[in-house]
């Protein structure tokens, strides 16, 4: 299990450096339109800043402040986010995923529409791998944790 | 039995050597892939989808379906591993 690590420096220096990460992985989100990134890097990036929460303060803080219930939500949503864009062309008259279509409900053209559809799926994109990584960090971990328990209770028994 | 096999393995790996004689050169302006699909790209993203980064462009616009299935593999290896690993019951 990772446990609560008690260690000043490592503990200051990720509570200063996760914020920053978090930041960087939305930049990386909402710039990919005119530099390297997307949707894929930044939920990467954004996720493995959880992972570095649980690493520096433990397990169950990261538990306490990202429900498993939340994770399997944001999970779905980022599909949802993506899939409900493309219906929302087809209900607008255009092809799936046809973000041209937009502009009838955004104060935009339909070009800058369709760069508003580009950031929506990425935003969709970025929910979905940032809660698949938490979701598969926290079972292999919490795999360990049990594991560890049923050995002790072994030894208990005998 | 073992020769067998690994005749068959070197013949199919002198096939397909053989077939990429007939590929185009590495970055060959007048093959067909840069001639057909790849400047229309280039020359239409800015204009039709305001998008600076042509990646991004073809990435959720142009190969839009694509992107929509990544995302769903990603969410669906998630599924998985939460069906294969974490205890529902305790």
């Amino acid at each position: 299990m990772i446990s609560h690590f008690d260690d000043l420096i490592i503990r200051t220096v990720c509570r200063l450096l996760i914020p920053f990460i978090q930041l960087f992985g939305l930049y990386v989100i909402a710039h990919g339109h005119s530099s390297p990134g997307g949707g894929f890097q930044g939920g990467v990036i954004l996720g493995a800043s959880f992972i570095l929460l649980s690493l520096s303060h433990g397990i169950e803080e990261l538990r306490k402040r990202m429900r498993i219930r939340t994770i399997l939500i944001l999970t779905s949503l980022g599909v949802i986010i993506y899939a409900g864009i493309g219906f929302a062309c087809l209900f607008l008259g255009g092809k799936y995923l046809d973000y041209g279509r937009l502009h009838l409900v955004l104060p935009v053209d339909s070009v800058v529409a369709r760069s508003m559809g580009i950031l929506g799926v990425e935003v969709g994109v970025g929910i979905t791998v940032m809660a698949v990584m938490v979701s598969i960090f926290l079972d292999l971990a919490a795999e360990e944790k049990e594991k560890k328990e049923a050995e002790q209770h072994g030894i208990h028994h005998q | 039995m073992k020769r067998i096999a690994l005749i068959a393995v070197f013949l199919t790996g002198a096939l397909l050597i053989y077939g990429t004689v007939d590929f185009p050169d590495w970055g060959d302006p007048e093959s067909p892939a840069s001639r057909h699909v790849s400047p229309r790209y280039i020359e239409k993203t800015v204009e039709e989808t305001a998008t600076p980064n042509m990646v991004t462009s073809v990435l959720a616009d142009y190969r839009g379906y694509d992107t929509l299935g990544e995302t769903t593999v990603i969410f669906t290896a998630g599924i998985a591993c939460i069906l294969l690993i974490r205890r529902l019951s305790k």
